[in-house]
């Protein structure tokens, strides 16, 4: 059965739909209400609060932390600036991805690695000879994600961190009424957008109906959010907007080489667009070998992004005397992608309607030769029990970069 | 370097610098046209515009929500990338003075609850009627996203649209072949009489049947524009009825820049005395300062009566078009009050803001809207007025200091032809925006300590101030004999004029008003399909 989170006491009582599922291992609000989309909303136009607990976390120390960070995962570590964050992933000796996350360096010898997996027994064999310590944290750190443009306001009125001087991807110690936390220029909405990781074992510091630190700092968070339009937020409203954001999802968009039966079902970092983030050129890693012959020979599938041609959507529809209908809600059950002469050349695995470019998107791997921006293909539509194919065309996620994202 | 400077003329001059001009030369621009934008005031807009009026307040001085702003044109002209954000309205609240009123949330079964305080049979007809409403408002939909037919050509183009439309009309049966009619014929009250018991519901159903007309919700007619109104409730991806994030300006500004990007060349305080016309064609413009530019096409985005009179002038023009010009109605029938409050506005047995995500109508009654347009038929401002009010601050704080808020009132009736004559219409102003607050005031009360700012536009100020003859905020009303292939003339309903090479793209032109940008969409794509030079 799943467990509450240290924020629960908040967000039980905030959630009035009662929809929740179970988020590895604990209780996570799909949305408050019963409809999503003002979460998606909040998200893009003001800030959203979403509890991302969940999310396992590890703390790495030791002199030997950033080499066996270099070695077990595909960037180099040791090049990472103290108060930096890194997105990447790590993969197994045959190149295959095992998971994604980041990577913070808290100080020299001492680092954060957040997976969407359990990953502990994996690091701790990587670190046989290292002089390293690994904890498992995840239950130690409560996790918020504060995102949306107004984010950094409400961030402004709580803290005592430098706001304006946290760049993108950086991570700071600060003071949140009163609370010692980490805040990371982090997030998973494509937005300007925050995480703040607060120490559940700290105890309280305030009197005793102030609540835990998490509780703290969730009430901090709320009540500085009221002049900014935060709402509280769910995974269905961050499903969209991850879409819109290109960023892809363990379990959803691929399959951890770990848990796969047939080598089909495992994928490379550049077969997920995660090539960006595989340093080749540098002492040995995990899986080094594998990714330089595919980088050399070339990955039989890419990652891409598709919209899907709202005309063609609109017919298959109008044909059955129905306006279109699609989900305001993520999908990611997964469908298949065709060649223009009705060929299989790969699948979407999940995709949303955009409510910000009135755009229908997926996120596909096809075979490499379609993987070109602007490139037509055909997707799976379901309309009325039956199966029909429509035009999506290639382009190159993200979907949705705003300039404040980074600025 | 701007066209202008690569030397040679423009390709098309676009008078006015509203939402549906800049709309109108993205396109052009986006076709490798060479375009210029014309706006006489200091800022673009239009009536789509966001103005500092009160330091720290945003107001969308006139238009205040986007309704039906066509998918198709965020996705042709990028402008989500342009800066396009648009917050859809969550609810739709009818305060009552005496008990806390009725709230439709975009939750159906919170919905369902608070109109069964009211008539349980409502509640459970409420979904019908949505359902009812979105067939007719799919054919709706096909018949604004392209030009209206022409019934009296016998081009085979022509007679197919004509028979695609028919066809339409029948595809729902018999049943909503009747509904049809009864929607082009009726009026609102009677349409709603047919469905629902409940007065409260009612009235607040009903004002979309009035809103930009010179109507009461008891005349004939009125029904229709319900459901021209109705068209941006469809739920799902087609929910657009929303806030334009920092005001509705924003729309008019991502218009713009998507314009820029396609080589458009936009200028403001750039007004156009009137449009150069030689041997019945248009070559250019002359500005108010005197200096003329030359064009190969002429496009005006203002309303029928200031182009064909201000700008073209009758003597360029036939009798019998001069005349259908003439018969154009206007008559405005609204004004608009802003504030600038220094906070919320609290109303009667209701606690928080998630009833305020959304429009508050006050239409306490069915009796009490008619009673309003009652006065307005005898030339006076209505004492206790239809608003619609909207407080965007609580969904868009960039509008406001923090805590504060901005509230932003549509009112109607304020009759142009007021008894003492519309240029009288400034003396009545204060008395006016009293009215106003007053009868908000009823429903909220302190509302009137907390108001740092008032601004008020009559329906003088709306023609004076943006060029919208009469006040009338859709360039004409949208009433049924100047819709379609009679909006605004017969025979010139598909953006062409009487001038060879003048065009129109204004919300005078099918498919009419409301910030959708379909009539400066449909005008570029018109021309382009033409072959304009």
């Amino acid at each position: 059965m799943p467990i509450p989170s240290p924020f629960h006491s908040r967000t039980s009582k905030l959630c009035t739909s009662l929809r929740w599922k179970d988020w590895a291992g604990y209780h996570a609000v799909c949305s408050y209400r019963t409809c999503h989309e003002p979460e998606y909303f909040a998200f893009r136009h003001a800030a959203g609060l979403i509890d991302v607990t969940p999310l396992f976390k590890y703390e790495v120390y030791g002199p030997d932390a950033a080499a066996l960070l270099a070695q077990i995962t595909v960037r180099d570590i040791t090049k990472l600036g103290v108060g930096r964050v890194t997105y990447l992933c790590w993969c197994d000796d045959d190149g295959k991805v095992v998971d994604d996350g980041t990577v913070s360096r808290l100080e020299e010898d001492y680092f954060r690695v957040t997976a969407a997996e359990p990953s502990l027994s994996w690091f701790e064999r990587m670190a046989r000879g290292y002089q390293v310590t690994i904890e498992d944290s995840t239950q130690r750190w409560g996790a918020l994600a504060l995102q949306g443009p107004n984010s950094r306001d409400i961030l402004k009125q709580v803290s005592d961190a430098d706001m304006d001087g946290l760049g993108f991807f950086r991570v700071v110690r600060a003071q949140l009424d009163g609370v010692e936390v980490f805040i990371s220029r982090t997030g998973y909405t494509g937005d300007l957008g925050y995480e703040i990781w607060v120490d559940t074992s700290a105890g309280s510091t305030g009197s005793a109906d102030s609540g835990t630190t998490a509780e703290r700092v969730y009430d901090a968070l709320t009540e500085a959010g009221r002049n900014f339009g935060l709402l509280p937020a769910g995974l269905d409203a961050m499903d969209v907007t991850r879409i819109e954001a290109g960023f892809i999802m363990n379990g959803v968009d691929y399959f951890s080489a770990h848990h796969c039966l047939t080598e089909m079902r495992k994928s490379s970092p550049y077969e997920l667009g995660l090539g960006w983030t595989v340093k080749l050129d540098r002492g040995p890693f995990v899986g080094q070998t594998a990714l330089a012959r595919e980088k050399r020979a070339g990955s039989a599938r890419l990652f891409v992004g598709l919209d899907v041609a709202w005309t063609d959507l609109e017919q298959v529809f109008a044909g059955y005397g129905l306006p279109p209908e699609i989900s305001s809600a993520a999908w990611r059950d997964g469908r298949p992608v065709y060649d223009r002469d009705g060929r299989w050349i790969g699948q979407a695995t999940s995709g949303a309607w955009s409510p910000t470019l009135k755009k229908n998107l997926a996120l596909a791997q096809l075979e490499a030769s379609f993987a070109t921006p602007g490139e037509s293909v055909e997707i799976e539509l379901t309309a009325e029990y039956r199966r029909h194919r429509v035009t999506a065309t290639v382009i190159k996620p993200p979907f949705f970069n705003p300039p404040r994202k980074r600025a | 370097m701007t066209p202008a400077q690569r030397g040679g003329r423009y390709d098309a001059v676009v008078i006015g610098g509203g939402h549906n001009g800049l709309v109108c030369a993205a396109y052009l621009a986006k076709a490798g046209r060479k375009v210029l934008v014309l706006e006489r005031r200091h800022v673009l807009g239009g009536a789509a515009v966001t103005e500092e009026l009160h330091p720290g307040f945003q107001f969308s001085v006139c238009s205040y929500v986007v309704s039906l702003f066509r998918p198709s044109i965020i996705r042709d002209l990028e402008l989500a990338k342009h800066g396009m954000e648009i917050i859809p309205l969550e609810t739709a609240f009818a305060p009552r003075i005496d008990d806390r009123g009725l709230c439709r949330w975009s939750d159906p079964g919170r919905t369902r609850h608070e109109i069964s305080r009211f008539s349980a049979r409502d509640a459970e007809i409420y979904p019908e009627f949505s359902l009812s409403m979105t067939k007719m408002a799919q054919l709706v939909r096909n018949i604004i996203d392209s030009p209206a037919p022409d019934p009296t050509s016998w081009n085979p183009a022509e007679l197919f649209r004509l028979l695609r439309l028919g066809k339409e009309l029948q595809r729902g049966g018999a049943e909503s072949v009747g509904m049809n009619l009864k929607l082009l014929t009726m009026s609102a009250v009677d349409f709603l009489d047919r469905w629902f018991e409940s007065d409260v519901l009612k009235a607040v159903m009903s004002v979309s049947g009035i809103i930009g007309t010179f109507l009461g919700v008891r005349s004939p007619g009125t029904a229709y524009v319900l459901l021209h109104h109705y068209m941006g409730e469809i739920d799902g991806a087609f929910r657009s009825w929303g806030y334009s994030k920092g005001g509705t300006g924003g729309i008019s500004l991502a218009c713009a820049r998507a314009a820029e990007s396609f080589g458009a060349e936009i200028r403001t305080g750039a007004g156009v005395e009137r449009v150069r016309i030689k041997n019945g064609r248009a070559t250019g413009i002359v500005l108010a300062n005197g200096d003329e530019i030359e064009a190969k096409t002429v496009i005006s985005s203002c309303d029928p009566r200031l182009t064909f009179f201000g700008l073209v002038g009758r003597d360029h023009l036939d009798g019998d078009f001069v005349e259908q010009i003439e018969r154009y109605k206007l008559r405005g029938s609204s004004g608009k009050v802003n504030l600038a409050v220094d906070r919320l506005p609290r109303f009667h047995g209701r606690e928080g803001t998630d009833f305020l995500r959304g429009d508050i109508a006050i239409a306490p009654s069915i009796d009490y809207l008619e009673r309003a347009y009652d006065q307005a038929k005898y030339g006076e401002f209505s004492e206790r007025p239809y608003l619609n009010v909207v407080i965007p601050s609580i969904m868009d704080p960039s509008v406001a200091p923090p805590g504060q808020h901005v509230i932003s009132m549509f009112v109607q009736y304020a009759p142009y032809d007021i008894k003492e004559g519309p240029e009288n219409w400034p003396s009545k102003r204060q008395a006016f925006g009293d009215t106003v607050v007053d009868t908000l005031a009823e429903y909220c009360p302190g509302l009137k300590e907390s108001i740092l700012y008032r601004q008020v536009l009559t329906p003088w100020d709306l023609e004076q101030e943006f060029g919208l003859s009469e006040g009338n905020i859709f360039q004409g009303e949208l009433s049924l004999e100047q819709l379609l292939f009679q909006r605004p003339a017969a025979g010139w309903a598909r953006y062409r004029t009487p001038i060879k090479n003048l065009w129109i793209c204004g919300s005078g032109t099918h498919p009419g008003g409301g910030l959708m940008g379909a009539p400066g969409q449909l005008a570029a794509l018109s021309m382009l399909g033409s072959r304009m030079t």
